[in-house]
């Protein structure tokens, strides 16, 4: 009995095998519910009651999925192409940054032209902090993975500077935050009463447009090329600088578009806090949706579920609320051992 | 005036045996990472295991356990995640990108919850008493030697011994060299009939035991009391600095000294200057110039050849 | 006296493809046996599965009357086998003193006996003539020398029979010579050596004794004095052997692509380019011989636009290019075969028809609105690529991985010759080939060349070179000779060229 290399996968195996991830996390989660006291059954069942059992928990569900569809495809695009794009906290938080500049009042329009405008503004801001990145990539062959991490903690330590001091809110009482997002600016809800805003739906439809961009444009096929093999991809006339350059906006983009669905949806404001993350976990996402566009916004609602839940759960329970980030950990981790092992197969010696 | 003060920094005898004290997670961390790039293996989840190394040894000797079995716990747990680490990179050949962000995430949530378990949750952080400075008979009574190199704790010592034995270790021993070797060429294991696989693993424990217990020296030596996000992104700066060190012992205890020696400043300059400058910019400075050593380094760097590629038995030529 | 090693029929299939087929002879001490075979016909099967590093489905290999164990390289070479791979396995960065001590020791001592193996190392140098000096790096070293220094591993790891894979591949003529008289040393003093290659020239030259595999199978044992030539080149093949002609080319045209004093910035890594001045016209086959690391690798980037240089100019078509990027040259009609199929020429995980249109996905013919790619142009254009030029695959969506070095080949050249190139720079066209596919790349160029092209052909191989060039020249050491007509040209004079005697640069 061995293992051999499979000579071609069929296209559906990645997606039982993720599946087969999810449930072995689960059942890893299990037993860290029985370590800390709770009973794995009872656990789960608050985590799911947590998540959907009100029509308020599903719409905190997917408050919650939204900025992660956003990390996720920034995730999802930038790895495709082997572009490790570990920034996607601080490219969010510059999309924040740039909202904020943008909607405090600097600039009115109508809202159906305010939002827009801002949404894309915050798309830029993303888009520029991650390029200098993978010039430092392309041309001084720079590891991207350390310097964009690194940005997020500049970035992020800016956002303090900037809440603590030039932009602090003189109304928020001593409380380091921005000031609020004008009416026109902000993402009305999507379900009354609820904190589930447009973000959700944009975040939905750019999941299509990536999946549409990735399958069938020019762009697509090329940025697939480069990813697989890059000196082949040159080699083939392929322009590995531009191709670099759209792949670096469109994944910073995103996750600065995060930012913005972040600022002018759920919060209206800009906090030091904003984000508990989502630019990590949106690699978790990515993974586990196999950095397919659509498997991505599944991932995401997953995710959410589990982040909902927890809480919940552990509100109930009293389990440490890090179980969560223990199984988006778990989940990386086994959905890439689950893929890898897809690659093989088991052969019995007849 | 300031000027002046921002020179006087640097003949204060506690500013150097600061430097010597951030200098020892990073110097631990960064003999961890080389020793795991040297083999070819990029290890990500550098920041992830000296956050759990930094728990476990602290813990350890919560629960009542001698300072040194608190080191060694550590150590252990870092060789389990770097064992973990190497099943999937270096045996099924999983993107060591993700493998390494995967373990950061890991190792470091584990950590977090299994502290809240034992520890539920109390406003203060609880303290033990943590290695203590030495005294020598003569040598710490001199003028300026005494406070900055001979009034550390055993711990300290211990980190920069670290890289005589490191260095030691790849260059004078058969395994070492088996180290360089699977870093550069792995064919030349295989054709020699050497478990390049094997190899890879070992080097990737010791490397990852070497990390948590640079984790552990926060918690036992330079702090006594374990909090969330301790670690701060030293795990990160630690690969910028293996490459700043083109992958030498020797140039790594250089490179960490330096590094340490700007943050140590960066903190005095920030009581001196805090009134003009923001203190966020101080504490932008280690990141920026971990960006900047990376740039420099890169132009000539003599990389690992086979660093990040993996092996598969039997996929040559 | 018994053999010192014997192998009784080995078999090993890898799925449908049976690579050897009960396999049996024998080697004795002080002899130099040969396994001739062309590209594909199962040498390397069987040097894998004598060494250890595979496990042979069926049959024995018996090494001083006890068998060997099987799928151990380590046991191999404990038992005094040494085997001198094709592609070397030495670790650049380190010196030829620690490549030496790999492997020469337990890995769980605590010392490297360094001053003990320098010792051995120069008296084992002297012995056999193979001159070496420890403390250099092993980057520095040219390939004849890094060669010496894996016989020297095996040899100082005591082996007895020694197993050399190709080892004349990326030697000059000069550099063979010197191989065969260490071998012979070798011998002298009882070892027994195994050459592995599909060279028939030089195995006649220093064999004595042959064995033919085809397919999987021995096809021929004879004594070396008393083989015949053509003999040998029929049951390498099957069949009478005939490579195309080269025949006279169509009209030249005018300069199609020069080069004017043009020189590059060396990476370190690989040698840079020192004052090349070259002019290829349309409908001629120029052919750079030299031996692998003397710049043929900066050459053919700097005329396809992937390095840019750093003095001189290139002028396509009368008009000096400016702008040095792949895409610009592309547009000018120039087409590059990389040397390394697998590694810079394919996308092995994108299927066939996305490799046969990888450069075409963005021009006129295949784009749809909102830059969409027309998947149905591209499978009809793949489709035709493959017809045209004899791709054999399965289908067109398998991943290209799956196809065999020889079609592989043939697409990659394919693809170019539907663009009608202008010129085509083509490096080792023919590496690892077997016959068929030999065949089949050299009608292509041909052709290529009938209709108009210029060919740039850069090869190692010298009968290559000689069978298709109009013109050659020799690279050496970064800089070009100047070319002359290949009328008659004495394979020795170029191999001295090669190696820097009698090389003048122009």
């Amino acid at each position: 009995m061995r293992f051999e290399t499979r000579e071609q996968t069929p296209a559906w195996l990645p997606w039982i095998a993720i599946f087969l991830a999810g449930i072995v996390t689960l059942f890893f989660a299990g037993i860290l519910l029985m370590f800390a006291g709770a009973s794995p059954v009872d656990g789960f069942i608050e985590l799911f009651t947590g998540a959907f059992g009100s029509r308020n928990a599903m719409t905190e569900t997917g408050a919650t999925a939204t900025p992660l569809i956003l990390t996720g495809l920034a995730a999802a695009v930038a790895f495709r192409a082997k572009f490790w794009n570990i920034g996607a906290e601080g490219q969010l938080y510059a999309g924040a940054l740039a909202v904020t500049f943008f909607g405090t009042g600097l600039i009115d329009l109508p809202a159906f032209l305010m939002i827009p405008f801002l949404m894309i503004v915050a798309c830029v801001a993303g888009g520029l902090t991650l390029v200098p990145m993978m010039l430092l990539r392309q041309y001084l062959r720079v590891d991207e993975v350390v310097t964009t991490l690194l940005m997020n903690f500049v970035i992020i330590l800016t956002v303090s500077f900037l809440l603590e001091g030039p932009w602090k809110d003189p109304y928020s009482l001593g409380w380091p935050q921005a000031a609020p997002i004008i009416d026109s600016g902000v993402l009305p809800q999507v379900v009354p009463r609820s904190r589930l805003h447009l973000g959700f739906l944009i975040a939905i439809i750019a999941a299509l447009l990536v999946w549409f961009v990735q399958s069938r444009t020019v762009f697509g096929f090329h940025s697939k090329a480069v990813g697989f093999n890059p000196i082949a991809a040159k080699h083939s006339g392929i322009s590995l600088s531009r191709t670099m350059l759209g792949i670096a906006l469109l994944s910073g983009g995103l996750a600065g578009l995060a930012g913005a669905s972040e600022t002018a949806g759920l919060k209206g404001y800009l906090t030091l806090d904003l984000s508990p993350g989502f630019g990590y976990t949106g690699i978790a996402v990515a993974m586990l949706g196999n950095l397919h566009p659509v498997g991505v916004i599944f991932a995401a609602l997953f995710m959410a579920v589990i982040f909902v839940g927890a809480d919940a759960m552990s509100r109930a329970l009293d389990v440490p609320t890090y179980l969560a980030d223990v199984i988006v950990a778990t989940t990386v981790l086994s959905v890439l051992a689950s893929l890898v092992l897809v690659r093989y197969r088991l052969v019995f010696k007849g | 005036m300031i000027l002046f003060d921002l020179l006087e920094v640097l003949i204060n005898a506690g500013f150097w045996a600061a430097t010597i004290r951030i200098a020892c997670p990073l110097l631990l961390a960064t003999l961890g990472e080389l020793l795991c790039e040297r083999a070819g293996v990029l290890n990500l989840g550098i920041e992830g295991i000296m956050s759990v190394g930094a728990m476990v040894g602290w813990t350890a000797v919560y629960m009542g356990a001698d300072l040194s079995v608190g080191v060694l716990a550590a150590a252990m747990v870092g060789a389990a995640f770097g064992l973990l680490h190497a099943g999937f990179t270096v045996y099924l050949g999983a993107s060591q990108h993700v493998t390494g962000i995967g373990i950061t995430l890991f190792a470091s949530s584990i950590g977090y919850f299994a502290f809240r378990l034992l520890l539920p949750s109390s406003t203060t952080p609880p303290k033990i008493v943590a290695f203590q400075p030495l005294t020598f008979p003569l040598l710490s009574e001199l003028p300026f030697l005494g406070e900055a190199i001979f009034n550390h704790t055993a711990f300290t010592y211990f980190a920069f011994l670290m890289v005589p034995v490191v260095f030691w270790l790849l260059n004078r021993t058969p395994f070492g060299l088996a180290v360089k070797v699977a870093g550069e060429n792995p064919m030349a294991l295989e054709a020699q009939g050497i478990d390049v696989l094997m190899v890879r693993t070992i080097a990737v424990v010791l490397g990852s035991a070497l990390m948590a217990v640079g984790g552990a020296y926060l918690t036992m030596s330079a702090f006594d009391a374990f909090y969330f996000g301790m670690v701060n992104g030293r795990g990160w700066i630690a690969i910028a600095l293996v490459i700043f060190a083109s992958w030498r012992p020797g140039r790594a205890l250089i490179g960490a000294l330096l590094f340490a020696g700007l943050d140590a400043y960066q903190v005095r300059a920030q009581q001196l200057a805090g009134a003009f400058i923001p203190y966020q910019f101080f504490l932008m400075l280690p990141y920026l110039l971990s960006i900047l050593a990376m740039i420099v380094a890169a132009k000539s760097t003599k990389y690992p050849k086979a660093l990040l590629t993996p092996f598969r038995r039997g996929e040559r030529h | 006296m018994s053999p010192l090693l014997k192998v009784a029929g080995v078999s090993k299939s890898f799925g449908a493809l049976k690579a050897n087929r009960n396999i049996c002879f024998e080697v004795a001490r002080g002899e130099v046996l040969a396994i001739l075979g062309e590209n594909g016909a199962g040498k390397t099967t069987l040097r894998n599965s004598i060494f250890g590093h595979d496990l042979a489905d069926l049959g024995v290999a018996e090494f001083k009357g006890s068998a060997l164990r099987a799928g151990d390289p380590r046991a191999a070479i404990e038992a005094g086998i040494g085997m001198v791979h094709q592609h070397f396995t030495l670790a650049d960065n380190l010196t030829v003193l620690e490549n030496t001590l790999i492997g020469a020791q337990s890995l769980w001592k605590l010392g490297l006996q360094t001053a003990a193996a320098r010792r051995k190392l120069v008296a084992l140098a002297e012995r056999f003539g193979l001159e070496i000096d420890p403390d250099r790096l092993v980057s520095e070293l040219s390939v004849g020398e890094k060669q010496r220094l894996e016989i020297l591993k095996t040899l100082y790891n005591d082996c007895e029979l020694l197993i050399l894979d190709e080892p004349t591949a990326s030697l000059t003529p000069q550099e063979a010579s010197g191989l065969f008289v260490s071998i012979r040393r070798m011998v002298s003093e009882g070892l027994a050596v195994i050459v592995i290659s599909h060279k028939l020239n030089e195995i006649l030259e220093i064999s004595d004794r042959i064995i033919v595999l085809r397919s999987g199978e021995t096809v021929g044992d004879v004594v070396t004095s008393e083989a015949d030539k053509r003999q040998l080149g029929e049951m390498i093949v099957g069949r009478p052997v005939e490579r195309p002609q080269r025949g006279s080319g169509p009209p030249e045209t005018a300069s199609r692509i020069a080069l004017e004093d043009v020189s590059t910035i060396g990476d370190g890594s690989s040698v840079a380019l020192d004052r090349i001045s070259l002019t290829l016209c349309g409908g001629e086959i120029i052919g750079i011989a030299g031996v692998a690391g003397n710049g043929q690798k900066a050459l053919g980037e700097v005329m396809s636009g992937h390095q840019k240089p750093s003095t001189g100019r290139i002028i396509i078509d009368q008009q000096a290019i400016g702008r040095s990027s792949p895409r610009a040259f592309m547009q000018a009609g120039i087409a590059y075969i990389p040397e390394d199929r697998n590694r810079e020429g394919m996308v092995g995980d994108m299927t066939v028809w996305e490799n046969a249109v990888l450069s075409e996905a963005d021009s006129q013919a295949m784009v749809g609105g909102f830059s969409q790619i027309d998947k149905r142009a591209c499978l009809a254009q793949a489709e035709r690529i493959c017809t045209d030029y004899d791709v054999r695959t399965h289908s067109l969506v398998q991943p290209a991985r799956l196809l065999s070095g020889g079609n592989l080949q043939k697409l990659l050249i394919g693809r170019w010759l539907a663009r009608n190139p202008r010129i085509i720079i083509a490096c080792q066209p023919s590496r690892g080939l077997d016959e068929g596919a030999i065949s089949a790349v050299h009608s292509m160029l041909l052709a290529a060349r009938q209709t108009g092209s210029g060919i740039l052909m850069i090869s190692e191989d010298l009968e290559e070179i000689i069978a298709l060039a109009d013109r050659v020249a020799v690279m050496f050491n970064g800089r070009l000779s100047a070319s002359i007509p290949n009328n008659n040209i004495d394979p020795i004079e170029l191999g001295l060229m090669m190696t820097g005697e009698g090389f003048h640069a122009i």
